[in-house]
């Protein structure tokens, strides 16, 4: 009786993420491959990050093959391999994350490590540990209704959906109801690190989401690297998602630069 | 029960298509299409007749009487080698170049490990007037310049892959990430029966020509159309399943499938998934696959670049675990003196993936009476120089 309760409890809880989501303003989120640079820069990326005055973190955990990722990330995620990183790793180096950072905190990865893990326990894990969500984006969709979503529910865990610009009407519609928090609104057709911007084409899709009226809030993703495209992608969007541009400037700069990098992008918001 | 593969593209446990949102659309689009423009009349008439007058099917299904001698049971050899290009990978390439067609699209992409599928696809793109990309590991690329050379001849761009180990795997990985960059005009030409569905249910289609023939032509000269054992080497598994097609629910044929368990199976340089792999997603597709236990996929190593690859299609997953098909790994080693064998008692000299699966009657015993098909995947030309250097020839 008391373990249900505590089920129900912790069902109805609202996650750090939908929280941020409920605050008046565009939120920037940053995405860096965990274990890179070095192996140990996990937590202070994360602590600097949050000093910063970034709203949302996906900690990117690394694959061998990341099919959705362009040269950048999966460069960086080869190097944060060798130097070490795996799924149990990362979890003992975020173990007292909570004690220090309050920011939602997602991670980002590709399912197989999750289904070698065993879902259930990456879950709990995630749990224990204080996350919040997690995007797998080769995690189709009706596999995750069918199998995971009730795992997921149980350990208060947002899963966090992709649409693209060829994404149907019908399947966003269908996306939109199966996700809880909100939807991560792939700029362009196009792996990660895409280096042509944010153009009409985008802005029209942009505006075409928009007019859906999801009841899910939308983040942009890919194609966003400077203050010029946040900008354009939160025109209509709540926020957006910066990756590849900075894992370029740690592998020039290293973690000294982080503060000077969220600047040039935090005073447009 | 059925070995193939159901409406969803899962062979048991096996298949699907875990793949980002971003492929969703073209996968879905093929997905739709592939069975009805199969079943075109127009689509099997223009695909049958490339493959008797372009390719040259029938191949021959011939008895090999000195090697039978040899091993004391009925041989015979499914000429795969004797295809246009030298392999059956230009059954499977026809076929999805004729699908690209009709889809609409004007830009073919295609992985290669050993450049047998490149040229294979480089070759129908030719034959089209399309544009064709083939991604090709960097290292595989100074490994198999010949094919390089053949691929750019019929006029296809070969673009290296850096990622990763610079092999098949990641060639795959570059040819997936060219598709989700190009949505909209472009077919991806897989060369296997792996990947996302459809791809293994639809290259296996492709690939059925051959146990078709096999039935046709084994009536004809033992009056049965079923073979006692059918033996194909698996890499990812296309010719495996063409050879293995027909007979997959018919379980009075015994089915062998032979992997490469390169310097041997725990040497750490193998590519023997079915006693390597456990259950993951590589590609988009849930199979066996050789990994570390964080899920990480790990480099497969075979003397033979075309079983170099560190799963198997998710049929042959299913063939192994439910155990309707019985697993053999051949060393290097064991391959090479097979392929010389074969050579000097047949006049043949097949790949070094075929030289796998001629490797098993050394191993399995077959009784006197046995009809025992291999299929002879294809021509050891590309593999001369291996040849030549492993035997000092």
């Amino acid at each position: 009786m008391v373990s249900l309760k505590n089920n129900l409890k912790l069902f109805k809880m609202k996650n750090r993420i939908h929280k941020k989501l409920d605050e008046e303003k565009k939120l920037l989120s940053i995405y860096f491959s965990a274990g890179f640079p070095n192996l140990n820069d996990t937590v202070s990326i994360i602590q600097d990050l949050e000093k910063q005055g970034v709203d949302m973190i996906e900690i990117g955990l690394p694959f061998s093959d990341p099919l959705a990722d362009g040269p950048t990330i999966q460069k960086s995620s080869t190097i944060a391999l060798k130097n070490g990183m795996g799924t149990e790793l990362l979890f003992d180096q975020l173990k007292d994350i909570r004690k220090t950072v309050s920011i939602p905190l997602i991670i980002m990865g590709y399912f197989n490590p999750v289904l070698q893990y065993g879902v259930e326990n990456f879950c709990k894990k995630c749990r224990e540990t204080g996350i919040d969500g997690l995007i797998l984006p080769d995690l189709p969709l009706d596999v995750y209704l069918e199998e995971y979503e009730a795992i997921f529910r149980k350990y208060n865990l947002i899963n966090i959906f992709l649409i693209t610009p060829q994404t149907s009407e019908l399947r966003i519609s269908q996306i939109d109801e199966a996700s809880d928090g909100f939807i991560y609104m792939v700029s362009s057709a196009s792996t990660t690190g895409a280096k042509n911007g944010l153009g009409e084409e985008q802005e029209a899709y942009f505006e075409r989401i928009a007019r859906m009226n999801l009841k899910n809030p939308q983040i942009v993703g890919f194609g966003i690297s400077n203050a010029r495209t946040f900008d354009q992608a939160t025109k209509t969007a709540k926020g957006a998602i910066i990756g590849s541009a900075f894992i370029k400037m740690l592998s020039q700069q290293g973690t000294a630069g982080i503060s000077d990098f969220i600047k040039t992008i935090k005073p447009l918001r | 029960m059925t070995y193939h593969a159901n409406e969803k593209g899962y062979y048991g446990e096996f298949g699907g298509a875990f793949i980002p949102e971003m492929l969703y659309p073209n996968t879905e689009e093929l997905r739709q299409n592939y069975l009805q423009i199969m079943e075109e009349p127009s689509f099997i008439e223009e695909f049958r007749g490339l493959l008797k007058d372009y390719v040259g099917r029938p191949t021959p299904l011939y008895f090999a009487k000195r090697l039978s001698d040899k091993y004391q049971t009925k041989i015979y050899l499914k000429r795969e080698d004797l295809c246009h290009t030298g392999a059956h990978k230009v059954n499977n390439t026809i076929g999805q170049i004729l699908m690209a067609k009709r889809l609409g699209k004007t830009r073919i992409i295609a992985e290669t490990g050993a450049g047998q599928h490149g040229v294979a696809t480089a070759t129908v793109c030719a034959l089209m007037g399309i544009e064709c990309v083939v991604y090709m590991g960097e290292i595989d690329i100074s490994r198999q310049a010949p094919n390089v050379a053949r691929m750019k001849m019929l006029g296809a761009e070969v673009r290296p892959a850096l990622s990763g180990s610079r092999t098949l795997k990641d060639a795959t990985n570059e040819a997936i990430r060219d598709w989700i960059n190009n949505p909209v005009n472009t077919h991806y030409i897989i060369g296997s029966v792996v990947g996302p569905h459809p791809y293994p249910d639809m290259v296996a289609r492709f690939q059925a020509v051959i146990s078709e023939e096999i039935q046709s032509q084994l009536l004809e000269k033992e009056g049965t159309p079923n073979p006692d054992y059918i033996v194909a080497c698996v890499g990812g598994g296309s010719n495996a399943a063409g050879a293995y097609y027909h007979y997959l629910d018919n379980e009075d044929v015994g089915i062998i499938a032979v992997e490469a368990a390169g310097k041997g199976i725990h040497s750490g340089e193998s590519a023997a998934t079915s006693a390597l792999g456990k259950v993951g997603i590589i590609h988009g597709s849930k199979t066996l696959l050789m990994q570390t236990s964080d899920g990480q996929i790990t480099e497969p190593y075979s003397i033979s670049a075309g079983l170099d690859y560190p799963g198997v299609g998710p049929m042959h997953a299913n063939l192994f675990t439910s155990g309707r098909g019985e697993f053999i790994s051949i060393t290097d080693d064991e391959a090479m003196n097979a392929g010389l064998l074969v050579s000097q008692l047949e006049g043949i000299i097949p790949a070094i993936e075929t030289s796998h699966a001629f490797a098993i009657f050394d191993y399995r015993k077959f009784k006197q009476d046995d009809i025992v098909v291999v299929n002879l995947s294809g021509r050891g030309d590309k593999d001369l120089q291996t040849y030549i250097d492993y035997f000092k020839l």
